[in-house]
């Protein structure tokens, strides 16, 4: 458990609830990155400036913080670049079929309470611990 | 404009907060999902973090009639336990056990500028638009009320 880092992942995730909740108040919408993407894809995209402004503020405040430590964001991708891209596919089909990722479902959804969201938070994660456990462990 | 303001502030916030949280490593995310491995436990203290302040929130705001700068909630609608929604959760807990990605620890990590993030964001995009091609295709005018066109169904 030498990784354990309880301390900065407890304020980085009052940050992001802290994100969520503003979002909430302010413009009436709810912070799901899978759904604010798509929502660009969209036929008949509605709203598409907020949804590029937000984007750009999640890869801006990323940035914003390798400034301010003057360091990299450790990103280690143990994944191939082809298991990588069949990842990004499942990812991006699967959000969109399932109307949301762990920030939809699983921080506002389950702030709300909703049936949906709790059962589709439960899938994925129990889904994703059974992939690790079969591809780091079985195969 | 207050609300793009907004926007661009509510993304800036939840991108420093991947970053502070740790949740941008793919490592980590992993970590925490290989139960029967060195297993990093980190990832609840980020979702209990966030869920500590959006679950009193949420019941405070939408208790008002309507946001501040805008005219009501866009909140989801939908209430049924469907395939759709079990099917979706499904192949995106392959996609984030393979990969440690979900969609907004990616989209963020693009500031490192690393070459796969691009790719996996890329992939990312490439399977929300195959969705919106199978299941959000617009009707068009004539086409649906013609029963003898060729048009793809």
């Amino acid at each position: 458990m030498e990784d354990f880092t309880p301390i900065s992942g407890l304020i980085g995730g009052l940050l992001i609830g802290l994100a969520v909740a503003l979002l909430l108040l302010l413009n009436g919408r709810i912070s799901g990155i899978s759904g604010i993407v798509g929502g660009l894809l969209a036929p008949r995209s509605q709203d598409v400036s907020w949804r590029v402004v937000f984007v750009a503020g999640l890869i801006l405040g990323a940035f914003g913080y390798m400034l301010a430590t003057g360091g990299a964001i450790p990103v280690n991708m143990q994944a191939s670049l082809p298991v990588l891209v069949v990842a990004g596919l499942l990812v991006g089909f699967g959000t969109r079929l399932g109307s949301g990722c762990t920030s939809g479902h699983g921080l506002c959804g389950i702030a709300r309470l909703s049936k949906r969201s709790i059962v589709a938070t439960s899938v994925f994660f129990g889904v994703a611990i059974l992939t690790v456990f079969l591809t780091h462990h079985i195969l | 404009m207050p609300r793009i303001l907004v926007a661009l502030f509510a993304g800036t916030l939840f991108g420093l907060g991947l970053a502070v949280s740790g949740m941008m490593n793919p490592q980590k995310v992993i970590g925490f999902l290989d139960v029967a491995g060195e297993w990093d436990p980190t990832l609840i203290f980020v979702m209990g973090g966030a869920l500590l302040v959006t679950f009193p929130a949420f019941r405070v705001i939408l208790k008002r009639p309507r946001p501040i700068f805008a005219d009501g909630f866009a909140l989801p609608t939908k209430s049924a336990l469907d395939a759709r929604l079990l099917g979706g959760a499904t192949l995106f807990g392959v996609g984030w056990g393979l990969s440690g990605f979900c969609p907004g620890p990616a989209v963020a990590a693009l500031a490192t500028g690393l070459t796969p993030v691009f790719a996996f964001v890329a992939a990312m995009v490439g399977g929300m638009t195959l969705y919106g091609w199978i299941f959000e295709r617009p009707v068009r005018g004539g086409v649906e009320a013609d029963p003898t066109s060729k048009a793809p169904v």
